[in-house]
Order: C-alpha cells, then sequence, then structure tokens
C-alpha cells in the first residue's frame, strides 16, 4: 500500500473520454486512500471497453493515473483472460467448452461457431467483425451452451437457431 | 427463472420474474427486518456468532467451514479498518449459484453482509464478482445504492450508530481468485497469487487488516437465520448439516438449473426434480460438489444423501453443490482431459508441484485419449497426484489431483481399453449423443 494519491494529469485524458475517466474515479473512491491500486482491474477493464484492446501504451497510461508502476498494471492485464492485449474483431465471442458445458452441447457450438464463421478459436474473421475465443467455466453452466459477447453480454441456451440470430443480430 | 425447483426453500422463498430482486420486493418478503431487530436491540456479537453457530451453518464456498466458529476467529481488540468479503469469484466448474442469488435476491447478500459486518465489527465490506456475470456485477451495484439510499449501509445505519461501507469489484477471468487469499491479493490491484497461510485473513487479510471472507450463499444465509433462529434453521436440514442448500445441476438431466432443497435430501429425490436422465439414457457417473470433487459412479451416489457427511462417506465432497450429471455416452477419458486442461491453464504458477504436475497430469491423459498411452501411465498419474497433494500453497493443487485420481480409480477399466485399444470404449458415433445441441431440451 502506498500513500501516493492518483495522478490524474497523466497520458489517460489523451486517450480515452472524459467519461470513461469519471468511471475511473467512481473506481479509485471504493478503496481506502492510497488504495488506488485496487481499482487496476477495473479501470483496465473500462479502457478495454472504449478502446477495443490493450495496447502497451494503454496500460502505462492507467498505470500512470493510479500511480502505480507500469510493469504491475501488465502483469495484471496479463494475468486475468478477459482482457485483450491484441486487437479483436467488432464482436468477440466466448463460448465455454469446459465440461458441464460440453455435456450440453458447449463444444459442439464452438464447432458450429467456427463452420459458420470460418474461423478456429483466437481468430478473427477477415471483415474485422467476429473474434472466437475458447472460455472456461463462466458460472453459467445450467443455461449451456453458453457464450459471452465482448466480456459483457451472457447468452444461454445457444442452440443453433439462438447462435444463428445472434450472428444475425451482429450483422445489422 | 433458472430456480427450477424447491424443497422448503429458504434462500429462494417467494421469489418470483425478474423484478423481485428490487429492495422494494425484498422488503416486502420481509427483508432487512433481520438487521433492523439486531440495530434495534443493540444485540451483542457474542449472541449473533452464537445464533450462527447453532444453525450449523458451513460454509457454501466449497470447504464446509462453520461459519460461526469462522467467524469467532476475529480478533477483538485491533483498532483500524477491518473487512468482511463477499466471495461472488464463482469459477468452480459447475457451479452457478451465487449468480442466482445476485440476480434474483442481491439484498439478501447485502444484509447478510451488513449482518456479518456487524458480528465481526468490520466497518468495510466488498463483493468479489467474477467479472463474465457483467451484467449482474451491475445489477449488484444497483442493489447496493438502492440500500445506501434506503439507509442500510453507509454511516450511522438507522441512527444505530453502526457504520458500514459496502462495494462491488469485479474479477476478469481467473479461477483462482475464488480461493480467498488470492481474491484479496486481486482486490488490492495484483496478481491472484494464493498467500501462505498463516497468518490467516482474520489476522492478516485485505490491506493487512483483520478479514472475513465467506461465500455468497453462505452470506445470504445469514438473515434468514437470524429471523427464524439458529436451531430452526439447523432443523431444516439434518445435525451437522444445519439448513437448506442450492444444489447446480448440470450436465445429462432433462432440466439443467438450480435447486433449492434441505441437507439430507436423496440424490435420486434431487434426480427425479430434475426431470430424470436426458433421453432417459443411463446415469453413468456423478460429480457431486463442483469439478474438484472426486468423481462417483452411478451405484455409489444413487445411495447418498445430499449432505457433507454421506458424500464425504462415498468417498467424495459436497464442495460448492454443483452436481455435474454424466450419462452412459459419456467417455471418462475426454471429461477427465478437459477438467485436467482446465486446472492446468488456471494453475496461478507459483508453486513447482502445482504448476508442473498439473501440466504432466494433462499431458498424460491427453495422451491417453490420443491412443498414445502406456499402460505404465496410470501408475504414472496416480504418483504425480500424490505428490502435488499437500505440497502447495492453495487446495488449487488438490483441485486437480482428485479427479485425476477418482476418475482412474473409479473407471480404472475403461482408462486400460483406452490405453489397449487405443480409443474409446464409448463408440465415437454415441459420444455426445447427450449434448442435445441440435436439439435442446426447452425448460419445462
Ligand atoms: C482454487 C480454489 C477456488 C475457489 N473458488 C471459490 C469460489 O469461486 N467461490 C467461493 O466461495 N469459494 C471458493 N473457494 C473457497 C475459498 O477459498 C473460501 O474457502 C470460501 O470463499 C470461504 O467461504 P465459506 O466459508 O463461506 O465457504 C476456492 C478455493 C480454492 C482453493
Ligand atoms: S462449464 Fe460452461 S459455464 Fe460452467
Amino acid at each position: 500500500m502506498t500513500a501516493t494519491a492518483h495522478n490524474p494529469s497523466a497520458g489517460c485524458s489523451a486517450m480515452l473520454t472524459p467519461e470513461t475517466l469519471q468511471k475511473f474515479d467512481r473506481e479509485i473512491a471504493k478503496y481506502p486512500a492510497g488504495c488506488q491500486q485496487s481499482a487496476i482491474m477495473a479501470c483496465l477493464a473500462l479502457a478495454q471497453e472504449e478502446l477495443g484492446w490493450l495496447s502497451m501504451e494503454t496500460i502505462e497510461a492507467v498505470a500512470g493515473y493510479l500511480a502505480m508502476p507500469p510493469i504491475a498494471a501488465y502483469e495484471i492485464a496479463t494475468f486475468y483472460a478477459m482482457y485483450n492485449l491484441k486487437p479483436v474483431g467488432r464482436y468477440k465471442l466466448t463460448v465455454c467448452t469446459n465440461l458441464p458445458c460440453a455435456l450440453s452441447g458447449g463444444v459442439h457450438a464452438a464447432e458450429y461457431l467456427k463452420e459458420k464463421l470460418g474461423i478456429g478459436f483466437n481468430e478473427t474473421t477477415p471483415d474485422g467483425k467476429f473474434t472466437l475465443q475458447e472460455g472456461e467455466c463462466m458460472g453459467t453452466c445450467g443455461d449451456a451452451p453458453v457464450m459471452l459477447v465482448n466480456n459483457r453480454r451472457m447468452c444461454g441456451r445457444m442452440t443453433p437457431d439462438a447462435i444463428d440470430a445472434l450472428l444475425k443480430e451482429c450483422q445489422a | 427463472m433458472s430456480i427450477l425447483g424447491a424443497i422448503n426453500p429458504v434462500l429462494t422463498a417467494g421469489l418470483s420474474g425478474d423484478d423481485g430482486w428490487h429492495l422494494q420486493a425484498y422488503v416486502a418478503r420481509g427483508g432487512y427486518e433481520a438487521l433492523k431487530s439486531i440495530l434495534a436491540k443493540k444485540e451483542s456479537s457474542e449472541k449473533i456468532i452464537a445464533e450462527v453457530k447453532a444453525s450449523v451453518l458451513r460454509g457454501r464456498g466449497g470447504a464446509g467451514f462453520p461459519t460461526g466458529l469462522k467467524w469467532s476467529f476475529m480478533p477483538h481488540a485491533v483498532q483500524g479498518d477491518r473487512y468482511i468479503i463477499c466471495n461472488t469469484d464463482e469459477g468452480e466448474p459447475g457451479t452457478f449459484k451465487d449468480r442466482d442469488l445476485i440476480r434474483y435476491n442481491p439484498h439478501a447478500v447485502i444484509e447478510g453482509m451488513a449482518i456479518a459486518a456487524y458480528a465481526i465489527e468490520a466497518n468495510r465490506g466488498y463483493n468479489y464478482i467474477h467479472g463474465e456475470i457483467w451484467e449482474l456485477y451491475q445489477r449488484f451495484e444497483e442493489a447496493l445504492e438502492e440500500a445506501r439510499a434506503a439507509g442500510f449501509i453507509g454511516q450511522n445505519i438507522l441512527k444505530s450508530g453502526f457504520s458500514f461501507e459496502l462495494f462491488a469489484h469485479h474479477g476478469y477471468g481467473a479461477y483462482i481468485c475464488g480461493e480467498e487469499t488470492a481474491l484479496l491479493e486481486s482486490i488490492e490491484g495484483k496478481k491472484g497469487q494464493p498467500r501462505f497461510k498463516p497468518p490467516f485473513p482474520a489476522s492478516f487479510g485485505l490491506y493487512g487488516k483483520p478479514t472475513t471472507v465467506n461465500n455468497t450463499e453462505t452470506l445470504a444465509s445469514i438473515p434468514f437465520i437470524i429471523k427464524m433462529g439458529g436451531e430452526a434453521f439447523m432443523n431444516l436440514g439434518k445435525p451437522n448439516n444445519g439448513g437448506t442448500k442450492l444444489f447446480s445441476v448440470s450436465g445429462h438431466v432433462n432440466r439443467p438449473g438450480n435447486y433449492e432443497v434441505p441437507l439430507g435430501t436423496p440424490f435420486a429425490k434431487l434426480l427425479e426434480m430434475c426431470g430424470g436422465m436426458r433421453g432417459g439414457r443411463k446415469l453413468k457417473a456423478v460429480i457431486p460438489g463442483g469439478s474438484s470433487a472426486p468423481v462417483l459412479p452411478a451405484d455409489l451416489i444413487m445411495d447418498c444423501t445430499l449432505d457433507y457427511d454421506s458424500i464425504g462417506k462415498a468417498g467424495s465432497m459436497l464442495g460448492s453443490g454443483a452436481v455435474i450429471v454424466m450419462d452412459e455416452t459419456t467417455c471418462m477419458v475426454k471429461a477427465l482431459e478437459r477438467l485436467s486442461r482446465f486446472y492446468h491453464e488456471e494453475s496461478c504458477g507459483q508453486c513447482t508441484p502445482c504448476r508442473e504436475g498439473t501440466g504432466w497430469l494433462y499431458d498424460i491423459v491427453r495422451r491417453i485419449e490420443a491412443g498414445e498411452g502406456r499402460v505404465d501411465d496410470l501408475d504414472t498419474l496416480e504418483y504425480i497426484a500424490g505428490n502435488i497433494c499437500g505440497r502447495t500453497i492453495c487446495a488449487l493443487g488438490e483441485a486437480a489431483a482428485f479427479p485425476v485420481q477418482s476418475f482412474v480409480k473409479h473407471f480404472w477399466d475403461e482408462f486400460i481399453y483406452h490405453i489397449q485399444h487405443k480409443t474409446c470404449l464409448v463408440p465415437k458415433d454415441v459420444q455426445w449423443a447427450g449434448s442435445g445441441f441440435h436439439r435442446l431440451v426447452e425448460e419445462a
């Protein structure tokens, strides 16, 4: 725990909208004074929400905002699986294939998506629309097959029809 | 609604539709009365802890540790911040009960945390919610706003002089953060690497302050225990196994979902509530307590009741109450391969036996599944698994070893067949038949 106050003047304001920075401040306020590093996970997630992925520069800027060493922020970005360290398609689809889901079609749903999109896991369609990822248990196994859209929207009971409908909605 | 059935429900009683989560609906169900009465009576901390002890509530996060006892470990004389942390990381494959509590009854979690805070003299709290359920993290934040506006959390709650600030913190895709000390590291803005214990969180927790970590379901049970009395809650279940519990049923049943039943309910009854086996196929095996719990073959589980003692006697664990049901179309080698990959990927890498051992386990199971297994592989698996257990900072090592040991033990012949014939015992064309992907069974 350091006693340094956070540093709102750093590079973030050039990179992120005032709304996003306001959300940063709301996160920082959740923690005791001097413990602003606790907001790093939320701030990186918010930066990613705005920019689509986390470049080295973004990670460093967020670290600067929270007055923490860039390496400590980079450790966070690489440890937690939901951060995008490379650009992804407009829609990142993460399909759970862990055992409980697989028993109810999780693997089949992933195969169906691969076929429909013509890509494999960790690939992006040539038009930059979709990135497909394999996920671990998302605590939603009762609704299998499940997939997460852009880390934010959980979709359950993804039958072939439901997947078709989702893809169509994203094409619109 | 994905709470699909209940017997004598407590946590899910009276829940209806998608709006029942709001403060107003919770209050109409008798919500916040327990907190109000405690504050009005200026109840002593000892009395509340005694009530929780009498309920024989055991931690619902997996370890089943008695909650009242855990609370009594908080040191009394320490000045400064003290924390209550709710663990909604829920990453144990098969578990999806805490999600439904946040979704349908978030105020029960908030009230439970406020009462816990009062009892352990905490002034701050966080609910750590895993990042995959973003929409419900937002809902929980809304519920916090409602509670704050109504004066149930914040400074000088209901003019009692008791203050408790509560916030939500989200994860971002790391199973290990469900381990309580990894979770604390994660809230501090670090990698989720578990801490050496002792010191335990009660003496050195979040930011080095006295801290208690409890599971979401554990905390949500508290208001009901205070309202009905510890003994009444205990009597809902059976001795040493107080209360009702949520069971998350996944896999090859007709109606996967959450079910709240008294501890001690026969497994066969739960299976019946789930509409039985999908397609009328035969039950092969069940993992009764989340993917880390040892698997039990059909004949063993069918004789169990759902409580810590019965499942323990059968050689497994009640764990988080995640019941993973597998029918005769399941290739046990393939099933174990997927779990072993998970533990290998999720090992935080701190301890050599876990970091290397989980990789070796996965490599060997994968090799058997690919038809490249050797006869001595099964002994090697047992040797590696045995050498991980007890040699790591946290229990992820055991969580990886238990499935390997139990799958090989109970399905030895199937593993041997796989090695000798270089293919599955379950014919490939019937495998995953139970998945139902191309004609998913609709909610009945
Ligand atoms: C690898 C690992 C993952 C865990 N994941 C969770 C989890 O997702 N949720 C949870 O409540 N407990 C989890 N636990 C157990 C916690 O460490 C802790 O025992 C629990 O949150 C305490 O709450 P309880 O006493 O109310 O059960 C996990 C433990 C380990 C070793
Ligand atoms: S196994 Fe897929 S959400 Fe749990």
